[in-house]
């Protein structure tokens, strides 16, 4: 039958008015270079991602004000770049200095996401928590801090993006089936997946993550065992705020002139629905959901012939997967998953 | 044990993070120098010599008029459009255009102070009712420049219509909005259906492309504009793509536009999205020209794409003004910025109204009727509409980035 179906869609001529054509060529054509792009885009998903997971694990919130954690952790890495000089044309400093200058400009832009997630969670959160507000409160705080973060931004900076920085131009590196992989999307696919092994084995091996798992799991057991719970919730903040403002570098890195006051809006939901693809409170799912939903929206468009299905495609898969594990592909909880 | 070992490995990761941080400020402190070096066009792309000046018709109507103009002292012209949003920069070119001409117009008839009132839309067809509503409840308003952007037109056209209310659009150019049946609706420029073969016969003939790769937006004005130019390129047309108002990775568009061996691009949208657009194909290797509408003819596209930039060209059906010098120099000291794109036809399409405001059409109907019957030269061209509200012989210039600034080379599409 779908075959049947593709091959009715492809035998017809390719017209402008026609509500849904499939456009098989140009998907095995470009299925490559799609994949790479997509594997790079869902990395950036994945860093962002871990950060709604993990603070959904301890306190069962979706801290829809985490797109503006990345967005903040943005600036941060795009004040430092222009201060150091870079602009919209490529730097003509040696290799090694470029490297410095990301390795500072990612730095602060951790701290700035990390600080952002950690006001967050002091003036916006806990004081819900100590009225033992109903979650809807939670909820709406999260709308309405998310919008708080977005207008200041906006106050300050205005409409306009910032003027774009280009960190350095993709070289070709090496080429697979046909398709060359240039240095930035390695250094963005690489450095992500480490970092987020990193998170991972955190919260399995360390003192701190157990004391994650053990909130997740059980709050009020946890607080008899002798772990702050407070001081959990303030720590998983904060590592989604680091990790969010390391994804703000790869993101600048990708696309130079995204930054603005609403440009994490739709990052955030695309990473927030990776985390529930992967399944929501579960680390890898979380790197697992972001590849995908970067793959899945890439090849989705090209099937579909116009850039303007990819999020279509992407959601659509998302409710089916939803519909069949409502938990997410890997199932939730941080707190099961054992070390 | 294990909370030993953790406050250990703590330790060294703060010493770790320590030690990167200097090393990053150890290295952007003896090495960096900002990049400079404007854009210049590559040897590959044609390179077209600029325009450097144009004719101005010898007996344009100018704001000041007689000096004699008469108007009640409540009489406020409106400007509805962008003044911040991703393309704001397309509004504020327009509106100081218009308050040029409101502020020259001032100072020479002192029987006549018009006011000027802004409302602000964002260029989102979504907001813009709330401003129109509100412009046209205000009695005191009595003409209106806008509004810039076709979307926000489209959306908005019944609402001056039901009030009576004349508005004049210095940029909208989607072909449909004057076939809503409006009869307050007039456009100060040429449309798409014009812009579009225009732009094909540009690509082809002028900038020698033999496959052109078009991608359109989702906004009226770049889904009106795909389809024109689509039916101007016929056979050089290779392949064509859609992409999202606001979207930033065109990643897969670009690989399909390299792998179809394009030689021109073709951009129908607004220059928020065609800078990220831009920039990601050239960081891929293309080489070939893009070119873009008047919706992308703005420095804030060069400013966003940097050198990618080079490769540019424009179509507009819009007069240089910067070529007008004594439009240039005034525009140029009242706001510190060389004119921008539109700034004149906004400046222009103040003038028809402050013309009739003078001659004592102060209510909505009688400037209505004027404006109808308007015949006469403005700065940039001769203004004459029919029933429908459209002018009759619009031009459509080119232009192109060279040297990081956008340059006029002339009229093209003849």
């Amino acid at each position: 039958m779908i075959p049947l179906l593709l091959h009715l869609a492809v035998s017809q001529p390719h017209l402008d008015d026609s509500w849904i054509t499939f456009d098989i060529p140009s998907f095995l054509q470009n299925f490559w270079p799609a994949t790479f792009d997509g594997l790079t885009f869902g990395a950036i998903y994945g860093l962002i991602a871990l950060g709604y997971t993990l603070v959904y694990g301890v306190l069962n919130l979706i801290n829809f004000a985490h797109s503006e954690v990345f967005i903040v952790g943005c600036y941060g890495v795009v004040f430092v770049l222009t201060t150091l000089g870079f602009g919209p044309n490529p730097p003509t400093i040696s290799i090694a200095a470029v490297i410095g200058d990301m390795l500072l400009a990612i730095l602060v832009g951790m701290l700035a996401s990390a600080v952002t997630a950690f006001l967050l969670e002091r003036f916006a959160y806990r004081p819900l928590r100590h009225r033992n507000a109903p979650r809807l409160a939670f909820l709406i705080t999260a709308i309405g801090a998310s919008f708080a973060i977005q207008y200041t931004i906006f106050l300050i900076r205005g409409p306009n993006p910032e003027p774009s920085v280009t960190m350095f131009v993709p070289e070709p590196v090496f080429e697979v089936f046909g398709t060359t992989i240039d240095s930035q999307q390695i250094t963005i696919v690489v450095a992500a997946l480490i970092l987020m092994i990193a998170a991972d084995t955190f919260i399995r091996r360390s003192r701190v993550g157990r004391g994650i798992r053990a909130v997740a799991q059980d709050p009020d057991t946890a607080t008899l065992m002798g772990v702050n719970r407070e001081r959990i919730i303030v720590i998983t903040f904060v590592i989604g705020g680091l990790l969010a403002g390391a994804a703000a570098l790869f993101y600048v890195m990708k696309i130079p002139s995204g930054v603005q006051y609403n440009g994490g809006f739709v990052l955030g939901i695309k990473a927030f629905a990776a985390a529930v693809l992967g399944g929501i409170g579960n680390v890898r799912g979380a790197l697992l959901g972001g590849l995908l939903l970067g793959l899945i929206g890439n090849y989705g468009q090209l099937l579909l012939g116009a850039s303007q299905w990819t999020d279509v495609i992407a959601f659509v898969v998302l409710v089916l997967v939803l519909l069949v594990r409502p938990t997410g592909i890997l199932g939730t909880s941080i707190a099961r998953s054992r070390a | 044990m294990e909370g030993r070992t953790t406050y250990m490995n703590s330790k060294r990761i703060v010493a770790a993070l320590a030690g990167v941080a200097a090393i990053g400020l150890l290295v952007a402190g003896c090495a960096n120098t900002p990049s400079t070096g404007a854009p210049t066009k590559s040897s590959t792309l044609v390179h077209l010599p600029a325009l450097t000046s144009i004719s101005t018709p010898p007996n344009a109507v100018l704001p000041a008029g007689d000096g004699k103009g008469t108007c009640p002292a409540t009489t406020t012209i409106g400007y509805v459009g962008a003044e911040t949003g991703a393309n704001a920069s397309l509004g504020i070119n327009i509106y100081n255009g218009v308050q040029l001409a409101i502020d020259q117009h001032n100072k020479a008839n002192p029987g006549c102070q018009v006011k000027f009132l802004k409302y602000d839309t964002e260029g989102d067809p979504a907001k813009a009712t709330g401003p129109v509503t509100q412009v046209v409840n205000t009695k005191a308003i009595v003409g209106v420049i806008g509004l810039p952007f076709s979307g926000e037109s489209k959306a908005t056209g019944n609402i001056f219509e039901d009030k009576g209310l004349v508005h004049i659009t210095p940029s909208a150019t989607n072909p449909g909005l004057t076939k809503n049946g409006w009869t307050t609706f007039f456009r100060a420029l040429g449309n798409d259906s014009v812009q579009g073969p225009a732009a094909a016969k540009f690509a082809v003939d002028q900038l020698k492309a033999s496959k052109v790769y078009l991608v359109q937006d989702d906004s009226d004005y770049g889904i009106g504009l795909g389809a024109t130019t689509t039916a101007g390129l016929g056979k050089a047309l290779v392949g064509t793509d859609k992409v999202n108002t606001g979207q930033k990775d065109f990643s897969t568009v670009v690989s399909k536009i390299i792998s179809s061996k394009a030689d021109a691009v073709y951009y129908s949208g607004y220059y928020a999205e065609a800078a990220p657009f831009d920039q990601q194909l050239v960081a891929k290797g293309f080489k070939g020209a893009f070119i873009a509408p008047d919706g992308v003819k703005d420095d804030q596209f060069i400013k966003q794409a940097g050198d990618a930039s080079s490769n540019a060209y424009f179509t507009c059906p819009c007069i240089p003004g910067e070529l007008i010098p004594s439009f240039e120099s005034a525009y140029k000291t009242a706001f510190k910025a060389e004119p921008g794109t539109y700034s004149i036809e906004g400046y222009d399409a103040a003038t028809v109204l402050l013309s009739g405001i003078d001659k004592g059409n102060s209510d909505r109907a009688k400037l209505l009727a004027f404006v109808k019957s308007y015949d006469a030269d403005g700065l940039s061209k001769h203004y004459k509409w029919d029933a429908t509200g459209e002018l009759a012989t619009p031009d459509v210039y080119g232009y192109e980035v060279d040297n990081g600034k956008i340059v006029p080379i002339g009229v093209i599409g003849k």
